[in-house]
């Protein structure tokens, strides 16, 4: 990340570190992820140990801290979605990309996600893909929609 | 415009009323953009009506949010007529503008139709699940833009506070809310009004109030919906909280995975500032509040009331002991009110109302009404509004609309990661606080997820003991081991390799993690795994001694296979099997290799004639 970049963020929230939080996520909207780079020069400008900015960010599910791939495949595995045969869908995902939820393909072409919930369950299980959301999902639907054969109309924001 | 008091806001809001009085019987066309119309492609189809209406200005269009009916999404109720019409998509608005708005036609196609009766229905008032409901809190929604302060206004917002700041002292608000009854909606069911006490009488100079939208249970949306939907009265409740309470500052905790909900409730925020509601001095009373917003993390626990505050302070989100409550000594050592969304929007009411009104609905302990997520194996998924006492058969029945697929029930799982599971026997239970408690399961922040005879008890323990696993913030050593020992023992279990003597493990288990850890996360992680032993023992020992998962979920202790006399031999199967584990020529039924199979499901999943069977 650009050091102007990151002033801009850090005078949003007026280099207090109570803000550390929404600092952090503030980068990743931009980066897609936490880099080491970033987080150093971060260290510095607020005059903090670079281990207290990683506690945080190894501590919220919403950090990343390796690079994530082109497309972002999350499955939605809150109860509901849970109930009516996420985790089948979910192995499908990994057979068929080789890696496991939170792993990103080798090619950065896909990164593997898996969200508790996100209040969508009359479209149980749901499956989202670069935050297009794609309900009553099975596993042979999530191929085709890997492979774009199929389009889903149930595509929102 | 700028209120410099009450009798500002009253003329505002009269202009308003006025305003819409005279465009009564115009032509509306009132869509559900919220997260669940949205998934289900609600803004696809508000481009398409706006594309329509941009020829004939004579029509609005009106967006909302959540209506609560998202097994029948995107929604539109098209006005003044009333029409209620499910499942819209962009194919179907021009015929809607043409037939509908323009000519007062119905369009059969689009109603609701009574699955039990075969008619359809033409008004949300007469849908059975909307029939039983008590919109109190959340019944305004399908009324409100929520970029609209003014709709707000219109349906009498900001009346209450009115009442507060000029007709009552902050005591008399306090005793109001204790009188009402009202019992926190985030989880514990903690009586709102002492809590508020406590806070006033602790003495300091600065205090704060939390509204805790970090809603982490899966399967439950509602705090998400009515922050999304009906921002202001989230916002009027906190302000008069705060002038109760004595507090100048207050937050909003809101999960980053909701971002319409973080937007709604930011341009509410500035609405309220611009106009006097917000800020110094509000409404002339000399009352100063100021409301800021904070992102969550995605930590489940964060939700706990002393992980939350850590979070607002910049930490990681671990909870601490409360020898010194919160409300004494919470965020940033200050006095701190935290209550949850749903809490705040009971306040405007209960002070609109009165407490005796309010006291009138619901049971002994447990008063007003209670906003569920009815999800999971259910035909009517969405957010009901009942009074409190409801029977669980009323609600997965009468308003859900029983089971799909004429499946037989088999229970509903209450409170989140941290409720349990309740069996048939008990479809009469009243559903409050304190009935379930007594069920072995809790009201939580009120998400109801439906099980039919294909969920797997076992399974349902390992997956919430899994969550709770992957949450624990690893503070407490019985929490963090505790809750991985019980998912280890659980695993095996579904994986063939139980043994007699784990059922009592996992109680002992269970018995530790809640004793001797901090905070509810820990104290309530054995309620899913204990209930289920409870109310099914019979599925545990199946698995444990039969190795047979009766409900035909844990992969390594089933089999699939061909019923010869219903395959018709397509090949849809062979071609999809991932592993080439099925065999079988044209015009021959098909054959599964065991040896081969990895249980994935896929053949059951395409098979059009229902020939693949699970044991």
């Amino acid at each position: 990340m650009e050091n102007t970049q990151l002033e801009k963020i850090l005078k949003n929230y007026q280099y207090q570190d109570f803000n550390l939080l929404a600092i952090l996520q503030d980068i990743q909207a931009i980066e897609n992820y936490l880099p080491r780079g970033t987080l150093e020069e971060l260290a510095k400008r607020l005059d903090l140990p670079l281990a207290r900015i990683y506690k945080l960010a190894t501590f919220y599910r919403a950090f990343s801290l390796t690079p994530r791939g082109r497309h972002l495949v999350t499955v939605c595995t809150g109860t509901a979605c849970h109930v009516r045969g996420a985790a089948l869908i979910l192995d499908t995902l990994e057979r068929e990309l080789e890696i496991k939820p939170g792993e990103t393909t080798p090619d950065r072409e896909y990164t593997l996600e898996t969200v508790n919930c996100l209040g969508s369950c009359a479209l149980a299980p749901l499956l989202i893909i670069d935050s297009k959301y794609h309900g009553k999902m099975l596993g042979t639907k999530a191929l085709s929609l890997l492979k774009g054969e199929e389009k889903d109309v149930s595509e929102g924001s | 415009m700028y209120l410099k008091g009450p009798d500002e806001l009253e003329r505002l809001r009269k202009q308003v009323i006025e305003g819409k009085k005279a465009e009564e019987g115009q032509k509306r066309v009132v869509l559900c953009t919220g997260t669940g119309c949205r998934g289900a492609g609600a803004l696809e189809v508000s481009e398409a009506f706006q594309k329509e209406l941009d020829r004939s200005s004579d029509i609005e269009l009106k967006r909302t949010c959540c209506h609560g009916f998202c097994e029948r999404g995107p929604i539109t109720v098209i006005e003044p007529m009333g029409v209620f019409y499910q499942m819209v998509s962009p194919e179907q608005v021009s015929q809607i503008i043409a037939e509908t708005v323009k000519k007062g036609e119905v369009i059969e196609d689009l109603l609701y139709k009574d699955p039990k009766t075969g008619e359809n229905i033409r008004y949300e008032k007469d849908i059975p699940f909307y029939m039983r409901q008590m919109r109190l809190v959340f019944g305004h929604n399908r009324l409100i833009d929520p970029t609209r302060i003014e709709d707000y206004l219109a349906t009498g917002g900001y009346k209450a506070l009115t009442k507060a700041l000029f007709g009552m002292s902050p005591e008399q608000i306090i005793e109001e809310v204790k009188r009402s009854g009202l019992r926190g909606r985030g989880g514990g069911g903690f009586p709102a009004g002492r809590k508020w006490e406590n806070c006033r009488r602790a003495g300091a100079d600065v205090k704060y109030v939390i509204c805790n939208c970090d809603e982490g249970d899966p399967g439950a949306y509602m705090d998400r919906s009515l922050m999304e939907g009906n921002p202001h009265r989230v916002l009027e409740g906190m302000i008069i909280g705060a002038y109760a309470i004595g507090a100048s500052e207050g937050y909003v905790y809101v999960r980053n995975e909701y971002p319409l909900a973080v937007q709604n409730v930011g341009i509410a925020i500035k609405q309220a500032e611009k106009m006097g509601l917000l800020g110094e001095n509000i409404l002339g009373s000399g009352f100063k509040f100021t409301i800021s917003i904070n992102r969550g993390g995605g930590a489940f626990v964060a939700g706990e009331s002393t992980a939350l505050m850590a979070s607002i302070e910049g930490q990681v989100a671990e909870p601490r002991a409360k020898h010194i409550h919160t409300v004494e000594s919470g965020l940033w050592e200050r006095p701190t009110n935290l209550n949850n969304v749903e809490t705040w929007a009971n306040v405007p009411v209960i002070i609109e109302r009165g407490a005796d009104s309010y006291s009138n609905i619901g049971t002994e302990g447990s008063k007003g009404t209670k906003i569920f997520s009815l999800v999971g194996k259910i035909n009517n998924t969405g957010l009901i509004e009942v009074p409190m006492g409801m029977t669980l058969r009323e609600i997965v029945h009468d308003i859900g609309g029983g089971i799909p697929g004429g499946k037989k029930f088999k229970a509903v799982q209450t409170g989140g990661p941290s409720g349990g599971c309740i069996p048939e026997a008990l479809m009469e239970l009243p559903v409050d606080f304190d009935e379930l408690t007594k069920a072995g399961s809790m009201m939580g922040s009120g998400g109801m997820i439906v099980m039919d005879e294909s969920t797997c008890m076992v399974d349902v323990a390992k997956y919430f003991t899994n969550f709770l696993r992957d949450e624990s913030c690893g503070k407490c050593t019985s929490c963090r081991e505790g809750t991985l020992r019980m998912y280890e023992v659980l695993d095996d279990i579904t994986k063939g390799k139980g043994r007699e003597g784990d059922i009592e493990l996992l109680e002992e288990l269970g018995w530790v993690t809640a004793e001797a850890s901090l905070c509810g996360l820990g104290q309530t992680a054995p309620n899913p795994v204990l209930s289920t032993i409870h109310y099914f023992r019979d599925e545990y020992e199946a698995h444990i001694r039969d190795k047979k998962c009766p409900a035909g979920v844990c992969r390594d202790l089933i089999t699939y296979d061909i019923d010869t006399e219903l395959c018709i031999a397509c090949g849809k199967c062979k071609k999809e099997c991932p592993v080439e584990a099925i065999t079988g020529e044209k015009k021959v039924p098909h054959e599964i290799d065991q040896d081969k199979c990895i249980r994935c499901g896929t053949c059951m999943e395409v098979c059009p004639e229902d020939a693949v069977k699970v044991q």
